[in-house]
This record gives structure tokens, sequence and C-alpha cells, in this order.
């Protein structure tokens, strides 16, 4: 009789250690709402799940071109939002992120992109002042503006707390998250920017979020 | 009993000689550098860094000890009212605004002895006389 249960109890074992290692590519969660849609395929009809996934958009980099999403279509990059003369937060999560940025800075598959929330202030040629000073050398970072609505917009989308606000050292406030989003645009991680320890975390997910997207 | 008598005496010496080593001087820089790191992590390392290492061409190094003799009466105006234009700091040029902290007397006191003491390594410390005569001086 023991036995049996032994038996039995190896197999459930080995059972639930097949399906896990069957079940994901990487253990990076998706973020955000999702919705199951009943789709046919080959006249079956299937249920499938919506994730969230950033929205189109068009804004004006550094160098004053238009970028848009086209620019990050089969990239995984780094989003964060920050201002130029920023007191509080902004220099040490850039700090950090150049870091990441200059290890991956030659990587095609990999982008960075830094929304100014500072809409009055940060034009283009600050935005491009900011990039030389910080020791960007490349356009594998970018460095955005655009009007109020479209930035607080998108901040909403990367699921990143963005407000201007009188109190708040330089008067806008904002978290300092750096969000990571994968070759179909969906949220993967976000990770505190002025944390040694969640940066570090990101360092490490980054190259398995790129591993995962060669399979 | 001469024994005991001379032990004691041996061991008061030491402990005398021991408190004797530390002078005032020293457990005042201390007690300044200790209350500097607090300022320091406010007001200063987000842009100036953990180990005041700056941030490439944007925030300077304060690291630069020929910087800090050079303009050593200048640093508490520096920090109390912020600074713009130009600067040559470890052989770089930065033209970057560093805003107004509006700190104490005795903040800056403690964060310059801080910055002096622990991340350059430096002996001296900022009295709070010095600091506050440097800020009356500021243009």
């Amino acid at each position: 009789m023991r036995s049996i249960t032994k038996f039995y109890c190896a197999t459930f074992l080995l059972l639930g250690f097949f399906s896990c290692k069957n079940n994901s590519q990487t253990n990076l969660p998706i973020y955000g709402e999702r919705e199951a849609v009943e789709k046919t395929v080959d006249g079956k009809k299937i249920v499938d799940t919506l994730y969230h996934t950033i929205p189109p958009f068009k804004l004006l980099n550094q160098d004053s071109a238009m970028i848009s999403d086209k620019d990050f279509d089969g990239k995984v990059y780094v989003a964060n939002f920050f201002f130029t003369h920023c007191p509080s937060i902004c220099p040490t999560m850039n700090r950090n992120l150049l870091k990441i940025y200059q290890q991956y800075k030659d990587n095609d598959e990999v982008r960075f992109l830094s929304h100014s929330i500072d809409f009055k202030y940060d034009q283009p040629y600050v935005l491009k002042d900011y990039a030389n000073k910080l020791g960007v050398s490349n356009n594998h970072w970018q460095f955005v503006s655009g009007t109020k609505a479209e930035i607080y917009g998108l901040a909403n989308q990367y699921l990143v707390y963005t407000a201007e606000d009188k109190n708040a050292p330089g008067g806008y406030d904002h978290q300092g998250y750096l969000v990571l989003i994968d070759k179909d645009k969906r949220i993967r991680g976000a990770y505190d920017g002025t944390n040694d320890e969640q940066v570090k975390k990101l360092m490490n997910d980054l190259p398995s979020l790129l591993s995962e997207a060669k399979k | 009993m001469r024994i005991l008598l001379t032990t004691c005496l041996a061991i008061g010496t030491l402990l005398l000689m021991l408190i004797g080593c530390q002078s005032e001087v020293d457990i005042k820089t201390a007690q300044y550098a200790v209350n500097g790191q607090k300022v320091y992590l406010t007001h200063c390392q987000n842009c100036h860094g953990e180990k005041g290492e700056g941030l490439g061409n944007l925030y300077p190094p304060l690291t630069d000890t020929t910087f800090f003799q050079a303009n050593r009466p200048k640093l508490a105006c520096i920090i109390k009212h912020g600074t713009s234009g130009e600067l040559e700091v470890a052989g770089k040029k930065f033209n970057s605004v560093m805003p107004a902290s509006n700190l104490s007397a005795v903040d800056i006191a403690y964060v310059l002895t801080y910055i002096n003491t622990k991340i350059n390594k430096g002996k001296e410390s900022f009295p709070l006389d010095e600091v506050e005569k440097n800020l009356k001086n500021c243009q």
C-alpha cells in the first residue's frame, strides 16, 4: 500500500515539474489589464487573451525629428519619465539608466525612451544638450517631448504616475519607474530607478526578455 | 598592596593616554561628518552621486580637492544660493544650473565637513564660524 502512495507522489511531482517547464518561457509577468476575446482561426472558435499594450504615438525627439511607436517595432525598450532641471529623483534614475545604456547601446534590439514631463521648458534643443552632457552617443536613447495631454496620457499607458504639482520639487511630481517593454509593446516590468536592488533586477530581466523574444 | 597600587596607576595612565589621543577637534569633526551625511543624502546625492562622482558633463564631481582648496571661501555661498555659468572642475568644463538649497549655516558646515573628510578623505573640517563668515561675503 505504501509503495503505491509513494509511486503516486513521485508521478505528481514529475508532472508538476514538466508542466512548469512547458508553460512559461521566462518568469517575467505581463502587466496591465487584459481581456479574453473569441477568435475564429481555421474555422474553429478559440479564446485568446488581449494584453495591455502601449498605444501608437508620435513625438518630437531631441533632434526635432518626429519619432513614433514604429521606431520601436521589434525592439525591447526601457521607458521613463523625467525632466531636465528635476532636482529630486531624475538624476539618480538617469544615472542608473545610463549604466544600462552603456551596456546595450550597440545592441540593435534594445532601445531607451525618456519622456520629458516638463512640456513648457524641455524643448528639443534643451533635451539635446541634456543627452550630450549625460553621455548619450547614439540614437538608441531617444528623449522626447510633447503636449501635456500627449505625455501625461502616455504615462498612464506605461502605468507611471505623473502630475504638475507646485509643491513638488521642480514643479512636477512623478514616479521614477524604468518600464521594460517587450517586442509586442507589452509591459513586462517596472523598476524603481532610484533603488539599486531593483535596477540590478532590471539588468537581469533585460537579457532574459531578449532571449525570450528569440524563441 | 604595593603591587595593587602600581597596577592601578598603570591602568589609569593608559586610560588617560587613550582619551587624550582623541582630541576635541577630531570628535567635533566626526560629529559634523555624521550630521553632514544626512544633509548630503537629502540635498546633494541625487545629482552629485553617492561617492561624489557627479554625472557626465551635467553635474560636476566633488572629488576635485584642488578646486575645493582654491574655492574654499566660495563653497558655502554656492551651496546656499546655487550657481550658474561655466565652471571648470576636474579638468572638465561644466555649464549647468545648480539650484539654491537655502540650507542653514550649520547644515552647510556639516555637509562641507562630510564631503571633505568622508568623500575626499581629507582631515580639515569646516567650522561653523568660518561658514558664517563666508556666507556674509556672498556675491
